[in-house]
């Protein structure tokens, strides 16, 4: 089946969603995020929400479908809802009581509550008080030591995975007393108050982590690296070393985000501007294919392969007189190049950088690129 | 193109194509800054920038690409054999530079040691298609060497030309 494309201006969208019902969608633009109607072909602009007077870095929907969540490079996330009288949506200001910039944000999979990553190397975890009528936040500080780049929620909402440019992927419990109910014990730990640290990963290079994931059963956590490598990490009860953690490598520009499709199958996509298949257990795992084909990116030198073939064209006599007129006045050859300047594509969707890979249904996934582009692939 | 620019251009794209991964990335430090992290001082955060690496052909004639999470450096050394040769280069890059301006990705002030500088930030990448970037600098660097021996061609044979008019004896 051939991919939906939905060519969305040409500013780049740093992250999109698609609400639960799949009729709307959401993408970051600038400092505005845009909502869009797909339930018919064409996607028609609903509303532009305008709140943030910086870059929005991140952008979701609640699991129930009524509540957006933005954040900005201006310190802010706002939760936006519909004001059903005024035929509009409206903002309220999260008290998030950082002093950087927000770079993601995330519902958890329960809705109560949402993480938001920033560059004051915090995450805050929020909720909403009653009796204030406000979003609070409580804070996971340590030992974060740079930038969170991505987060991810473990289904129980309890457990949130977090990626940062210190070259680590965390583990921490965000259980927020009076509001989760005690969970069940998982393959992370089975006591977990507030802050808990349950995992910290970091790979031979340390290279930055540019997306993390808990795969469905929340039993295992994947991370990409800067040096294009895949880490999967399999735990095995509280403080106790994983079972298994496993690297791999590849020789692909560096992946941006990484979704698992099953337990044993993932997709990355990345500056490579294609995705990829991985599929494996806690064993080993390793590519299975590429969801475009795609020519390789640095071998392709059209100039060269020009340069070469120069000697054997005819000269015409038109060029020939020319060839002199040049060689006369400046003591060299200059011949026109026909193929110069031509605008060359991309062989794949995306022309530019994959900047967030979401999941569709149970085999299609939905990726947007800095290129504007936001598309439906089935994998 | 002669036998050794074609793996050094490759090597040069190749490096670039690498480096160039840029994405957006707001200051850790200053409020309400977004700032290329290559051009400040890094001492605070270290882990944003990533190891410089030089590709030289030989002593004369190298290229210095020093990456960072939101955006790469690149300074090249120009061929310059002789005198002339280091006038016209000289002259061409400040040609270039005090137009800086119009070339969006050109830096004025070339690192030391170089002879012109490029700074690619994320927003150039968000703009530009990346593989036409990389086109753009190769393609400059194969340009600049044929430009200069042009220029040097032409300062020769107008100098011969003025030698023998005011060499030409009186009649």
């Amino acid at each position: 089946m051939s991919p939906t494309i939905y060519q969305l201006g040409h500013l780049p969208i740093k992250e999109h969603v698609f609400s639960p019902d799949r009729k709307t969608l959401a993408i970051t633009k600038a400092n505005t995020v845009e909502l869009y109607d797909v339930s018919s072909a064409r996607p028609q602009l609903i509303t532009t929400l305008k709140g943030h007077d910086k870059t929005v870095t991140s952008v979701d929907i609640s699991p129930d479908g009524s509540r957006i969540l933005t954040c900005s490079q201006d310190r802010n996330a706002l939760v936006w809802e519909y004001n059903p009288q005024e035929q509009e949506y409206k903002p309220t200001l999260v008290l998030l009581r950082i002093n950087r910039a927000a770079t993601v944000c995330k519902w958890s999979p329960n809705g109560e509550k949402f993480a938001i990553g920033s560059s004051d190397r915090i995450v805050a975890i929020c909720y909403y008080e009653a009796e204030n009528d406000w979003w609070i936040s409580k804070h996971l500080k340590k030992p974060l030591k740079s930038t969170i780049t991505s987060l991810s929620w473990h289904p129980n909402s309890v457990l949130l995975s977090c990626g940062s440019t210190d070259g680590h992927a965390r583990v921490f419990s965000a259980y927020i007393k009076g509001l989760d109910s005690k969970p069940e014990p998982t393959a992370w730990g089975s006591k977990l108050p507030f802050q808990t640290l349950c995992g910290d990963f970091i790979n031979e290079t340390g290279a930055w982590i540019h997306d993390v994931a808990f795969s469905p059963s929340g039993d295992a956590l994947a991370f990409v690296n800067h040096d294009a490598s895949i880490g999967i990490v399999y735990p095995n009860g509280q403080d106790q070393p994983p079972r298994s953690i496993l690297n791999v490598k590849t020789n692909y520009l560096p992946f941006k985000s990484i979704v698992f499709l099953t337990e044993n199958k993932i997709v990355v996509g990345g500056h490579e501007c294609n995705l990829i298949v991985f599929e494996g257990t806690e064993q080993g795992w390793k590519e299975s294919y590429k969801v475009e084909k795609q020519k390789d990116l640095t071998h392709d030198n059209p100039r060269v392969a020009d340069s070469l073939n120069d000697d054997d064209v005819e000269i015409s006599s038109h060029d020939a007189l020319n060839m002199f007129r040049q060689l006369d006045l400046k003591g060299k050859v200059n011949k026109p190049n026909p193929q110069g300047g031509a605008a060359r594509a991309l062989s794949t969707v995306h022309q530019n950088t994959i900047s967030n890979i979401r999941l569709y249904a149970s085999n299609q996934v939905s990726t947007s690129g800095i290129d504007g582009k936001v598309v439906v692939f089935s994998v | 193109m002669s036998q050794s620019l074609k793996p050094y251009l490759t090597a040069v794209r190749s490096s670039l194509t690498a480096a160039i991964c840029l994405e957006d990335f707001s200051s850790q430090i200053v409020e309400r800054h977004n700032r290329p992290e290559i051009e400040v001082d890094n001492t605070h955060t270290p882990e944003l920038i990533l190891n410089p690496m030089i590709i030289a052909r030989n002593e004369n004639e190298k290229i210095l690409i020093e990456p960072s999470i939101n955006s790469v450096r690149v300074s090249i050394k120009i061929k310059q054999a002789d005198e002339i040769e280091q006038i016209l280069v000289h002259k061409f890059t400040r040609f270039l530079t005090s137009r800086a301006e119009n070339f969006f990705i050109l830096r004025r002030v070339p690192i030391k040691g170089y002879d012109i500088s490029f700074l690619i930030t994320n927003f150039h990448t968000e703009q530009m298609l990346k593989d036409k970037l990389v086109d753009f600098i190769i393609e400059f660097m194969e340009d600049v060497d044929k430009e200069i021996s042009e220029m040097k061609l032409f300062l020769n044979a107008r100098a011969r030309v003025i030698a023998e008019a005011y060499l030409t004896p009186f009649d």
